[in-house]
């Protein structure tokens, strides 16, 4: 992972050993990678057309504008007015969910988080796990439960396009619960797993995208940036060493 | 070398009378031009001045936020987003503000090795490295008080922690804990005045202190590589042998090391700025909230040594004495270290072990402080092994070894156990 390498090399550098990325490590298992790219304007057109389809009727993004959803992703007002804004909000308005959040409480026994920064909060491989990763279990109020984030009180938003997942146990041992060794495809969804697959890598990279709008801004400058600063750098040094030439 | 307090009389007239009144050019000229500097310096004396860059850097993107955030606990957090999205260049003035804080941290605790191997801060220069300490415990402060601002749930639950640690004062500690937050919990009083003192109480301490220690330095002199003393040996002009002028020498040599310190500084604010969560954590991207405890509340990396010292200590009142003192202790080192040889380049093999042994304590200790040993214990030991148990062990031992260095500098100067090799009476090396 790029992201691994990158943090250990800064590390690497001075500041503490023991480098590497926090995040993979903080849920115990190690997650399938995302693989998610927010510089494909199509993955995250694709990505936008689903979570305002399947997610915005209960989740809000209150930090991101429509106007600026338009902007980044390449389209123009009247395409995110008519595709997009469902809930009768003004071009620059935040992007807020339909469902009040007071019966939000009172039907989920808490209300939807907002997902602006879920990605900065939790990182794209579990985000990109988690919408995979819903099975049916009739032990819960709404009959869903998830491998990745156990008990969410959150059914399953697009179990038309993945289908039904059922769990398999693995034998328990003595004493111990049985714990869930796979999650099989019961029921087939309107997409093939592989296509399922890659429509919660576009709304995984979607919610990345809004999770730090500016990391399309800042990599773009960055790269000219450094290409300044390695310029004025070597033209620093060869002042010093032709200041240095008369130190003896 | 001692400032020289040269008296520059300047032709144009309106130049010399300013100069009669206020001599503001041979202030200037005596503290650079005219202030010599060792010419052996290594690549380990540029974090001075990349220190003070640094701090410009810190002063000037913070007055910036302070344009748009709300020190406001219900509105902090928005407003940090607000300044990431909607501010034109926010996000970059916050994350030269983010990676700042940390890499201010990576210059000053290299700086503060550069000293401890050199000698840096034995006779004459013992107020140098009290006046460079008190810089570190008010750079801590101002570290802590500015991460609660963005009123994360690290934030909260990091101030939450640290406050409480006053808590362990015998008698009034209760007290004492409510008097700093104002409230029972971190809550908008606590976010309100750790703002004031995060932008303007302990800037103007930060900067009065670094005007002192400069001023200090610049009386008694640099030391080098070499712990040579060079105005010892003065040509028949009266400069030392082995010194070149501050300027232009040194501001052109740091005029490089600047470009060296920018080209990282700016990889990471335009690639990497959260460094895979070392420079911003994962969980202070989730406002606070008093109900949701974080999975492992820890603080940013450059606390970590000192918290994992806490941590091990079964006590809290133990602890937080022995974390204290693990900082009280730095300050001593000019007393406590009794040997007259003052770089490592002369000093017995009992020193140069002590010192790396030192520094791969700190580090270590850093990396138990920040959760690492948790996932590294399990790796090592199997899945059944018990983490607290071998952690604790391993800490306490690293805290015990963070204790002995200081024991083992004073005995092994005071009762002349150090064999070390001669001092040249001139610099070694230059550029």
């Amino acid at each position: 992972m790029t992201k691994r390498a990158l943090s250990s090399i800064v590390l690497a550098l001075g500041l503490v050993a023991g480098g590497g990325a926090a995040l993979a490590s903080e849920g115990g298992a190690e997650l399938p990678a995302a693989n998610t790219n927010v510089k494909d304007t199509a993955s995250l057109q694709r990505g936008a057309r689903l979570f305002f389809n399947y997610c915005v009727g209960c989740h809000s993004l209150r930090y991101q504008r429509y106007s600026r959803t338009a902007e980044d992703l390449g389209l123009s007002e009247q395409e995110v007015m008519q595709n997009l804004n469902f809930t009768g909000a003004k071009f620059g308005d935040p992007v807020v969910a339909s469902m009040p959040g007071k019966d939000a409480q009172a039907w989920f026994g808490k209300a939807p988080p907002d997902l602006s920064l879920e990605v900065r909060a939790k990182g794209a491989d579990w985000v990109y796990n988690y919408l995979r990763s819903f099975y049916l279990d009739p032990s819960r109020p709404v009959g869903w439960n998830n491998t990745v984030f156990p008990n969410a009180s959150m059914p399953n938003p697009l179990w038309e396009l993945q289908g039904v997942q059922h769990a398999v146990y693995a034998p328990a041992g003595a004493g111990a619960e049985a714990a869930i060794e796979k999650l099989e495809l019961a029921q087939p969804g309107r997409l093939a797993p592989a296509q399922f697959d890659q429509a919660a890598r576009d709304l995984t990279a979607f919610l990345q995208y809004v999770a730090e709008p500016a990391a399309l801004q800042r990599h773009r400058i960055g790269v000219w940036v450094l290409l300044y600063l390695a310029a004025f750098t070597f033209i620093a040094w060869l002042l010093k060493r032709e200041y240095w030439k008369d130190v003896h | 070398m001692a400032t020289a307090h040269v008296t520059v009389k300047p032709r144009n007239r309106v130049l010399a009378w300013i100069e009669e009144r206020l001599p503001i050019l041979s202030f200037t000229a005596s503290h650079t031009s005219e202030y010599y500097a060792p010419k052996n310096f290594n690549v380990m004396y540029y974090f001075g001045s990349l220190a003070m860059l640094v701090l410009v850097n810190q002063i000037v993107t913070g007055i910036f936020l302070t344009m748009s955030y709300k020190p406001d606990a219900a509105l902090a957090f928005a407003s940090v987003e607000y300044i990431m999205r909607d501010v034109e260049w926010g996000w970059l003035i916050r994350y030269m503000h983010s990676t700042g804080a940390s890499l201010f941290f990576v210059v000053i605790y290299l700086h503060m090795f550069r000293g401890l191997i050199y000698g840096s801060y034995k006779k004459p220069r013992e107020l140098v490295w009290l006046l460079g300490m008190f810089i570190f415990l008010a750079l801590m402060a101002e570290a802590f008080m500015g991460y609660v601002l963005p009123w994360g749930n690290m934030s909260f639950w990091g101030a939450k922690v640290i406050i409480s640690l006053f808590g362990a004062v015998p008698v009034v500690g209760d007290t004492l804990v409510q008097w700093i937050m104002g409230d029972y919990n971190p809550a908008d009083a606590t976010l309100n005045r750790f703002f004031a003192l995060h932008v303007i109480a302990l800037p103007l301490v930060l900067l009065l202190l670094v005007v002192l220690h400069l001023a200090a330095l610049h009386e008694v002199g640099s030391n080098n590589p070499d712990g040579v003393e060079i105005k010892e040996k003065k040509g028949p002009n009266g400069r030392p042998l082995d010194g070149i002028p501050f300027h232009p020498y040194y501001t052109v040599k740091d005029l490089f090391g600047v470009g060296m310190f920018l080209l990282i500084a700016a990889f990471i604010i335009f690639f990497e700025p959260t460094v895979g969560g070392w420079f911003l954590e994962h969980d202070n991207f989730i406002p606070a909230d008093n109900l949701v405890t974080p999975t492992h509340i820890k603080p940013v990396w450059y606390f970590t040594p000192f918290y994992a010292i806490l941590r091990v200590i079964p006590s809290k009142l133990g602890g937080v004495i022995a974390m204290f003192s693990a900082i009280v202790l730095l300050f001593l080192v000019p007393w406590l270290d009794r040997g007259k040889v003052k770089s490592i380049r002369y000093r017995g093999l009992g020193y140069k072990l002590a010192i790396a042994m030192f520094a791969l304590v700190f580090v270590l200790l850093g990396a138990i402080g920040a959760g690492k040993t948790g996932e590294w214990i399990p790796e090592l030991f199997g899945a059944a092994a018990d983490v607290t148990l071998i952690e604790n062990a391993f800490g306490r031992t690293l805290t015990l070894l963070y204790f002995g260095f200081f024991l083992f500098l004073w005995a092994y100067t005071h009762f002349g156990l150090e064999k070390t090799k001669p001092v040249p009476e001139r610099v070694t090396t230059h550029d």
